[in-house]
């Protein structure tokens, strides 16, 4: 019985590694992903951007009711003149900062959810809670499914989604496209609204690559030759153009797989159609019942059978 | 006189008589009367109004008879038939008290009542009265044949200096009277006069009113803060507030907040048009808005009472892209907390291994004897 | 299987131990009322850019490789066929049943919306992309079935029971407050007992097929425990981050679930003085060499291949915390290669610790110091996050103590000797 037991166990283990090592090769057809440029998104031109901050103040307007949304004082602020945010964060769903090389060189860039075409919130968010629009393409949060296990968090390779951690009832926040405000009422962003300089502009990605690309090609000496979000993690439908090295910038560099491809891949591999957990329950029962009547017959033969070797 | 007179029961001879005054207490040459007395003869697309003075300090009548376009002239001869104003009237006493009371029976349903002052409640009223009435008898009166009410003044529309606490004489603005009739709230004190002409001029031409807010305020004069459109605004973002008057931040003309500036809490549009005719406003000349043109503002807060912001803007700095410390890292005592801990785990795992045999223990026989 | 196997353990249950940890226990948890009352960020240093603190890496991903003894013994009895070491079973499924409720437990302290976790039942809501949907109902089942497990203990307990310290709970109660007993208490008393003789049977039919699901549940949840960090590419370290995860951290939780079954049994036997397994100990010990060469062989292996030798070699932050984790690992499995050291309590128990810190400190390092969610972020556990953890472990510990006190858990002592022995330094204790 020992014998045939350990032959079955090693089987049994090479069995699982050996779905678990595969892991890494096959890929099926759900993990790639197709790039749709029809859905919608933003082109912000850190070159037009003049730091007005007027879509800060117009996102926190428009969003005043959604994730209670509020504002950030300075720490030198005592009544509370000024909203005065340092990051995004659970008060902040868009944020201008500025990068100063120095007194002649220097860059705005706004932060705000880049809104990929293949989110790496969505795929790990165990509650559907962060979800992508198929027609849109806004990855949207919903606080009433959330669970508040910030796995969002750990996931985006932006840093995006923050979490009110001073709250008793916290929830995510970020950009969601203005998709229940400004944009249900008046089909654009509050942010593109506002923007007084156009340096923000909202449309569908195709027209937006379309702009971009012709504004690289009119003015290269003005710019970095090189769309940000047009292949990063798969491609965004938030996209930049900016004078200044995009890394400098705090938009990092990074690679065109989706984080999200290269995990799915592998968690689909083992669990797929639920196969391999089933194989193993069915194998493990069968050599686990056939054990128990092995020791039901020797313990009706005589005791001391079963003091083997280990 | 005929169906064109607006006062079929004046004589003409009593009729050229107003005329001749009206246009001298305006200043208007003599050979004006005929043009007078044309434009209060013309049949009539010219709106009777009916203007009521109550509690008031004839601030707002000032304000609007300092007006260049249209002037008062203008307004009164051609675009409006001013049928009862106290300031401006050629009569008084009993000829006028009559001319009121004609003119509301001839215009009924149709006249628009601006009503200047406050109305005392207590005491049934009596602590304002004109010819022997009180002025809430008046106001209802002339309310029920008025087509709408123009409140001009914070004193009207909201009660004014005569209701700050403890309102001895329980003084109210119109809209706490009248229920049932459309009320213009033309709040200030004084308020810009060409805010109320625009009303009337609005109501002239399309024969309705303009939207209100939920004050009862037009919009289009009353629709944006002070803080919004406020050329020292660039001043507020960058954090350059004037101390105290005549210092040096004073002199050079910067935000007024820390003075008790009501700018960020008070609707008006003083700051584009200003006054006397686009010379001045308050906060141009270094005095802070008093707020005057909202009713929990103007008298019931002191003028160096700081508002609250509700929706802040961005400051004038930027977060720059490098946060150099974010998140919270070690604290001295947390980390002597686990220093210890660990030590003390260490040493006890040290000392249960010394004490542990060091070959199988003497007394497992475990299984031999069962 | 036999349920004369175990016993209660003869002590008293208010030792100077259990007040020690009743005080921690009642620290943590009146730290997590203050949690729920003023927000996650009053009681710990956690942030955006580390969201996960040392309660998901600890409670969690670290605690229930802990509690896997009782899945490591699984294996071990019913696959492995080695059914003499199944006295030991009930304490390694006591402890695994403590590890994954309070691991449950943490969690739902840990979450921010606690109260939306019935959409984990929500087929519409399922998002089975997320390898954290695999380990949450993973572990939910996995939770139920060590309940469903440990139930014949007290089955066994209730059909023997004379419900002697409840009569004479009730007594004392009457005795001081003049409460009278419930009516019809003993019908009810003897209808519970009814149910328990009803359910026993048929739980025993059953229960092989319920171990075996409590070993197919760990292999799957340990493993997406490796999973959940495959999306942090960009975040963390190429030392730890790799396609392997799952795998190596399933090895992990192996070797880590016999060799804490090795200092559990340790560490009781020395605190109730009760004999050491030796036998059984030894036997353990001779496999846990053999998944840590597997497992060291995969890292280093996945390192080459993807050309990270040199960043292993490099000597700065994140080297040094991997070859320490990489040195108690490999030096714990060198002990235990040794037949001699193997048949030693002391070698047994140090070797096991610090194949249990190096494995512990794997996960650690995976979730946490391996973690680098960008330039400027820092993180380090505040004080009443470190006395929540505490107070749950403490807890944990507390109930072991007291319920091997009341229920036939421990394997049952033999000799007349041992039996003397156990009651006679119990008596003191």
């Amino acid at each position: 019985m020992g014998k045939t037991s350990r032959r079955q166990f090693f089987k049994l283990v090479g069995a699982t590694g050996a779905a678990l090592l595969t892991g890494c090769g096959a890929a099926s057809a759900s993990e790639v992903h197709q790039v749709n440029n029809e859905t919608i998104g933003m082109l912000y031109d850190a070159t037009r951007c003049v730091g007005c901050k007027a879509c800060m103040a117009a996102c926190k307007r428009v969003n005043s009711d959604s994730g209670s949304l509020s504002y950030e004082q300075a720490a030198f602020d005592s009544d509370g003149l000024w909203d005065a945010p340092n990051d995004l964060s659970g008060s902040t769903r868009t944020l201008i900062k500025l990068f100063k090389e120095s007194d002649k060189k220097w860059s705005y860039v706004k932060y705000s959810c880049m809104h990929c075409q293949k989110p790496s919130c969505v795929s790990v968010c165990p509650v559907s809670a962060m979800t992508r629009d198929k027609v849109t393409g806004t990855v949207d949060y919903n606080k009433n499914t959330c669970i508040g296990c910030r796995y969002c968090q750990v996931a985006c390779a932006f840093n995006i989604p923050k979490f009110q951690w001073e709250k008793a009832i916290p929830q995510i926040v970020k950009c969601d496209m203005c998709k229940s405000t400004n944009l249900a009422k008046k089909g654009i962003t509050a942010c593109a609204e506002t923007c007084p300089v156009g340096a923000i502009t909202f449309g569908k990605r195709k027209d937006l690559l379309a702009e971009a690309k012709k504004r690289l090609q009119e003015n290269p000496s003005r710019y970095q030759q090189h769309i940000y979000g047009e292949h990063e993690v798969g491609g965004t439908n938030h996209l930049y153009l900016a004078a200044m090295e995009f890394n400098k910038l705090g938009l990092p560099a990074l690679k065109s797989e989706a984080p999200a491809e290269f995990s799915e891949k592998i968690q689909h591999t083992i669990y797929k159609g639920f196969i391999a957990p089933v194989a193993l329950y069915s194998t493990l029962c069968f050599i686990a019942v056939k054990n128990m009547k092995g020791n039901g017959d020797a313990d009706k033969k005589g005791e001391g059978e079963n003091h083997n070797e280990p | 006189m005929g169906k064109e007179s607006l006062f079929p029961n004046v004589s003409r001879r009593d009729f050229i008589k107003t005329c001749i005054t009206v246009s001298a207490m305006l200043g208007l040459p003599m050979s004006m009367v005929s043009k007078v007395a044309a434009a209060a003869q013309k049949s009539d697309n010219r709106p009777a109004v009916i203007w009521l003075h109550f509690q008031e300090c004839t601030g707002c009548t000032e304000s609007l008879i300092r007006s260049s376009h249209p002037t008062v002239g203008n307004l009164i001869l051609d675009m409006i038939s001013l049928d009862y104003h106290e300031t401006l009237m050629a009569g008084s006493g009993h000829q006028a008290e009559k001319s009121l009371h004609d003119s509301m029976l001839a215009n009924k349903g149709k006249y628009i009542l601006v009503v200047e002052g406050a109305i005392p409640m207590k005491d049934n009223g009596i602590y304002c009265k004109v010819g022997g009435k009180t002025a809430l008898d008046s106001l209802k009166k002339a309310a029920d044949g008025a087509a709408a009410i123009i409140a001009i003044g914070t004193c009207a529309s909201y009660g004014g200096i005569q209701s700050v606490g403890p309102n001895p004489t329980g003084a109210v603005g119109v809209r706490d009277i009248v229920k049932d009739k459309p009320i213009i709230n033309i709040p200030g004190c004084p308020p810009n006069p060409y805010n109320f002409l625009s009303t009337v001029l609005h109501y002239v031409t399309f024969a309705k009113l303009p939207e209100l807010d939920s004050l009862g305020r037009p919009k289009f004069a009353y629709g944006r803060k002070i803080h919004e459109h406020c050329e020292r605004r660039a001043h507020f973002d960058a954090g350059r507030f004037a101390k105290s008057y005549s210092d040096s931040s004073h002199a050079e003309g910067y935000c007024l907040y820390k003075l008790g500036c009501k700018g960020p809490a008070t609707y008006a549009n003083c700051s584009v048009l200003k006054f006397n005719d686009g010379v001045a406003w308050p906060v141009g000349i270094g005095h802070p808005c008093i707020g005057c043109t909202e009713p929990d503002l103007l008298f019931k807060t002191a003028i160096a009472d700081k508002v609250q912001i509700h929706e802040p803007t961005p400051f004038d700095s930027y977060a720059p892209v490098d946060l150099k410390d974010k998140g919270k890292g070690p604290h001295p005592l947390t980390t002597g907390v686990i220093g210890m801990a660990a030590g003390a785990a260490i040493g006890v795992g040290a000392m249960m291994a010394k004490k542990l045999p060091d070959g199988p223990d003497k007394g497992d026989d475990h299984g031999k004897n069962e | 299987m036999s349920h004369d196997e175990f016993q209660k353990h003869d002590a008293k249950i208010l030792t100077p131990s259990f007040l020690v940890l009743l005080v921690l226990t009642l620290i943590g948890f009146a730290l997590i009322g203050v949690r729920f009352v003023k927000g996650i960020g009053a009681v710990s240093n956690m942030s955006d850019g580390y969201p996960w603190g040392i309660w998901i890496t600890y409670d969690v991903a670290t605690g229930t490789a802990i509690a896997c003894g009782g899945y490591a013994m699984a294996i071990l009895i019913y696959i492995r066929n080695r059914m003499h070491y199944h006295p030991m079973i009930r304490s390694a499924i006591l402890t695994s049943m403590f590890g994954y409720g309070l691991a449950g437990f943490s969690v739902m302290v840990d979450v921010g919306r606690p109260w939306n976790a019935y959409n984990f039942f929500i087929p519409s809501k399922w998002q089975a992309n997320s390898a954290m949907f695999e380990v949450a109902l993973c572990v939910m089942a996995y939770t139920t079935v060590l309940l469903l497990e440990f139930l014949p203990a007290v089955l066994t307990t209730l059909e023997k029971t004379e419900w002697q310290t409840l009569q004479h709970m009730m007594d004392r109660l009457h005795h001081y407050t003049g409460i009278k007993r419930p009516e019809r208490m003993e019908e009810r008393l003897e209808s519970v007992k009814d149910l328990g003789a009803w359910l026993k049977p048929r739980l025993d039919k059953v229960l092989i097929f319920i171990i075996v699901l409590g070993i197919t549940l760990p292999t799957m949840h340990q493993s997406s425990l490796g999973s959940l960090l495959l999306i942090a590419s960009t975040k963390l370290h190429p030392l730890w981050h790799t396609g392997f995860l799952p795998l190596l951290f399933l090895i992990n939780c192996m070797f880590i679930g016999y060799s804490i079954a090795i200092l559990e049994s340790i560490i009781s036997c020395y605190a109730f003085k009760r004999p050491f397994e030796t036998k059984e100990l030894s036997g353990m010990a001779r496999i846990i060499p053999w998944l840590t060469v597997i497992w060291l062989s995969v890292v280093v292996g996945d390192l080459a291949w993807r050309g990270q030798i040199g960043a292993a070699l490099s000597f700065d932050f994140y080297s040094g915390f991997f070859l320490l984790e990489f040195c108690l690992v490999a030096g714990g499995s060198l002990l235990m290669f040794s037949g001699k050291k193997r048949e030693s309590i002391r070698w047994l128990f140090v070797s096991a610790a610090l194949i249990v810190l190096g494995g512990a400190l794997y996960r650690f390092n995976v979730y946490l110091i391996g973690f680098n969610p960008g330039k400027g972020w820092h993180y380090f556990p505040a004080l009443a996050e470190i006395m929540i953890t505490v107070g749950i472990v403490a807890f944990e510990i507390l109930g072991y103590q007291v319920i091997v006190k009341i229920l036939p858990v421990l394997p049952k002592l033999h000799t007349r000797q041992q039996l003397d022995d156990a009651h006679g330094v119990a008596e003191k204790a």
